[in-house]
């Protein structure tokens, strides 16, 4: 079969023997015994250190664990700067995680958790930073400060954990380039190799913004702004 | 670059490292080849060991006694003491900074039973372990501020007119750049060397034993390179790993005929001998977990399930997994005391790159993360110590730079292929069980190769982001480190866990 990959100088065919291959054996066996200048990174090759994140046919994935098609096109994630061929720069959106807050701030001691409790933060707790979610990301690829799909995900694992007493504080922090960014298009969520939903996460966290006294400052702006901004408990203008 | 502390990799061990030297006030840089987060120690499935008594009834001198009768007389009782003491505290304090563990009905860390332990002391969390360790530790790491620079390649070790280790020379892999980055105390922390095995080895790619070749070229000790564990359940095709958890939880192993043909609880060296003998005698291997149910599969072992699926294409709730033992962790590694310095001044090391002496000729499933987290503290605090006596000083540059050297090669033979060879080679004859002829044969080769290197070389001329380089600079690595292992095997003549000579 044919595939293409995206390298310095446009798309590159390669012809390749894959039977039920991974795109990373493939990639492997083009660099080991036809050109040993194709650049990629990869490293555990099952899926749970987030490498070889890259994209086929405009679409995110591991190139571990999927297996190559005849036609496939492959590039590099969106959104980063790429150093070579299918390895980008991960720097900025990696800068978000601590931009974020994205840790426990201060330990609840008193904090139990049973069996049933732990799956609130399981899912979330199995991210690998591969960066598809950023990659993927609308707003992201139009407003560079926006704290992003995997960062924000790590912040609810946090909020959401008995044992975060400083949930104040992490709230207080996405609320510039946060949760109310996000266009809840679940781009993300398509993507994620983990099973993730970035999107569900964001909207967990806005309803936890609400009750900490925040809203949408588009919805304010947009409503708020026209009448003066004064609105009655019930939403009636007051004047 | 300057800092008081300075450590090579950024792995459990690394990060567990800088943590703590920090705390200890020391400033702390950690440089990675890869990107945090990326390390072996995702890898890590089945758990941490530690006597909680949260499954029932467990002691610490259990724990002792199951990781000293593991390690055939080849650890120390006391480093094993210490670190089966301090496990319940370093259980307690991944706990305090968020890491996600199972939890039992009472809302208790769950722990479950892994291969030669006499209780469930396994703490885990499903059968992510290992990631959801590394990442809280990397979310602690950005907490304290502490710098961890990605893309960057130990190249050597710096040393001061006495001798004591004063820096690094490191390739930055996105410029081309060599760079050197100074500091009072250098601590390795990068990884072990199961590539050497290639794809007989359920390792990263990255486990090429950098740290460990190049702090041997620096003068430190090497300690039981022959040492090296073959997880019983690789699989078949991919030799990725299935964890030691499916057992634990009760699989089987089976032969082509359905029977179960040893105790699948036995420690790992046994266990792969068994299935090795197996499979020589022409079985393929499996290992059944379907009796476990969906239900079960999907709560405690969610990454087997996809992991069967994706590599092997079975489903493990309906069909058997096809096996064999691969080459999965490395107790050797770079001689450390009590304070897990080496026995060059200025260096330090921790993690699977290190030799703590717990391990000896066998690890216990569940001791290496233990150990990553209690020796990974150690290092941080008595390189912290160290540093604060020390004056920052001047390296005194003797050998040449690797890369210039390269650059001379003709490469007329292709180390990749080479690479394989190596581990096919490795993987017979300095396997599982092993013979005089065969190991003398490996190091012929072995050697012939080191002296040939110059006949190798890398065909990418790039300065931006050269894989192919930095590839073949750990082939040449991993060429030292086979040499090492080959040498210590020969030189043990009597089997001892998992060195097994056979006849």
């Amino acid at each position: 079969m044919r595939i293409e990959i995206k390298r310095e100088n446009g798309f590159v065919s390669y012809e390749v023997e894959a039977h039920n291959a991974t795109l990373l054996e493939v990639l492997n066996k083009i660099k080991q015994e036809k050109d040993n200048t194709l650049t990629y990174s990869s490293s555990c090759r099952s899926s749970v250190c987030g490498s070889c994140s890259m994209r086929v046919n405009e679409v995110e994935v591991l190139a571990c664990a999927y297996k190559v098609q005849d036609g496939d096109k492959i590039e590099a994630l969106k959104n980063m700067r790429v150093i070579r061929d299918l390895v980008v720069d991960m720097d900025k959106s990696y800068t978000f995680n601590a931009k974020a807050k994205a840790w426990l701030s201060e330990l609840n001691t008193g904090a139990s958790i049973i069996h049933e409790k732990q799956h609130i933060n399981e899912v979330q707790s199995d991210c690998i930073l591969c960066g598809s979610c950023y990659s993927a990301c609308p707003v992201y690829a139009v407003n560079e400060e926006f704290l992003g799909p995997f960062a924000l995900t790590r912040v609810w694992k946090y909020v959401s954990d008995e044992r975060e007493n400083g949930v104040q504080e992490k709230i207080d922090t996405i609320q510039t380039n946060g949760v109310w960014d996000c266009t809840l298009c679940d781009g993300c969520t398509v993507v994620c190799p983990q099973g993730i939903s970035s999107k569900a996460d964001i909207e967990k966290l806005r309803v936890k913004s609400t009750m900490a006294g925040y809203s949408d400052p588009s919805f304010a702006q947009s409503f708020g702004g026209g009448f003066g901004g004064d609105f009655g408990f019930d939403g009636s203008p007051q004047f | 670059m300057q800092s008081d502390v300075l450590i090579i990799g950024a792995g459990g061990a690394g990060l567990v490292a800088a943590i703590h030297a920090k705390k200890e006030g020391a400033s702390v840089k950690v440089l990675t080849k890869e990107y945090p987060t990326r390390s072996q120690t995702c890898m890590a499935q089945g758990g941490m060991n530690a006597a909680l008594s949260n499954a029932g009834e467990d002691s610490v001198e259990a724990h002792i006694a199951n990781t000293l009768k593991s390690a055939q007389g080849e650890a120390n009782e006391e480093a094993i003491r210490f670190m089966c003491s301090e496990a319940p505290s370093a259980v307690e304090w991944l706990d305090s900074i968020g890491v996600c563990f199972s939890r039992t009905e009472e809302g208790k860390i769950a722990q479950r039973t892994l291969g030669g332990a006499s209780a469930a002391r396994a703490c885990y969390a499903q059968d992510y372990t290992g990631l959801k360790i590394l990442h809280t530790l990397y979310d602690v790491c950005l907490k304290e501020g502490i710098e961890i620079e990605a893309d960057k390649y130990l190249l050597s070790l710096l040393k001061d007119e006495n001798g004591t280790v004063c820096g690094a020379e490191v390739l930055d892999i996105r410029s081309g750049d060599t760079l050197h980055y100074m500091a009072k105390a250098v601590i390795i922390a990068s990884g072990g060397y199961s590539r050497i095995y290639g794809s007989y080895s359920t390792n990263a790619t990255a486990s090429t034993g950098d740290g460990i070749a190049i702090a041997q070229r620096a003068g430190a000790k090497l300690k039981d390179m022959e040492f090296v564990q073959f997880h019983p359940t690789g699989l078949k095709k991919s030799s990725i790993l299935i964890s030691e958890s499916a057992r634990g939880e009760g699989g089987y192993v089976v032969n082509s005929k359905g029977e179960r043909f040893t105790n699948e609880l036995a420690p790992r060296d046994v266990l792969s001998r068994a299935i090795d003998a197996e499979i020589k005698k022409g079985e393929d291997v499996f290992i059944d977990i379907r009796h476990l149910g969906e239900e079960f599969i999907d709560d405690s072992l969610p990454q087997e399930r996809k992991l069967a699926k994706l590599y092997e294409n079975v489903d493990p709730v309906h069909e058997l997994i096809p096996i064999k033992p691969v080459a999965h962790y490395t107790m050797g590694g770079i001689q450390v005391d009590n304070k897990s310095q080496t026995n060059v001044s200025g260096l330090f090391a921790c993690g699977e790159s290190a030799n703590h002496n717990v391990h000896g000729a066998n690890r216990l499933g569940g001791n290496s993360l233990l150990e990553i987290v209690v020796f990974g503290k150690e290092a941080g605090v008595n390189a912290s110590k160290f540093a604060k006596e020390q004056e920052q000083r001047v390296p005194k540059i003797e050998q040449e730079n690797i890369l210039e050297s390269i650059k001379e090669y003709t490469n007329e033979l292709d180390f990749y292929a080479q690479r394989e060879n190596i581990a096919k080679l490795f993987y017979e004859n300095v396997g599982i069980v092993r013979t005089k002829e065969e190991l003398s044969l490996a190091l012929q080769e072995i050697q012939n190769i080191k002296q040939n290197i110059s006949k190798f070389g890398v065909s990418d001329t790039s300065r931006v982001y050269n894989t192919n380089l930095v590839e073949f600079i750990e082939f040449i690595n991993m060429l030292d480190i086979c040499e090492a292992v080959v040498q210590g095997a020969l030189q043990r003549e009597v089997s001892c866990g998992a060195h097994f000579m056979g006849e």
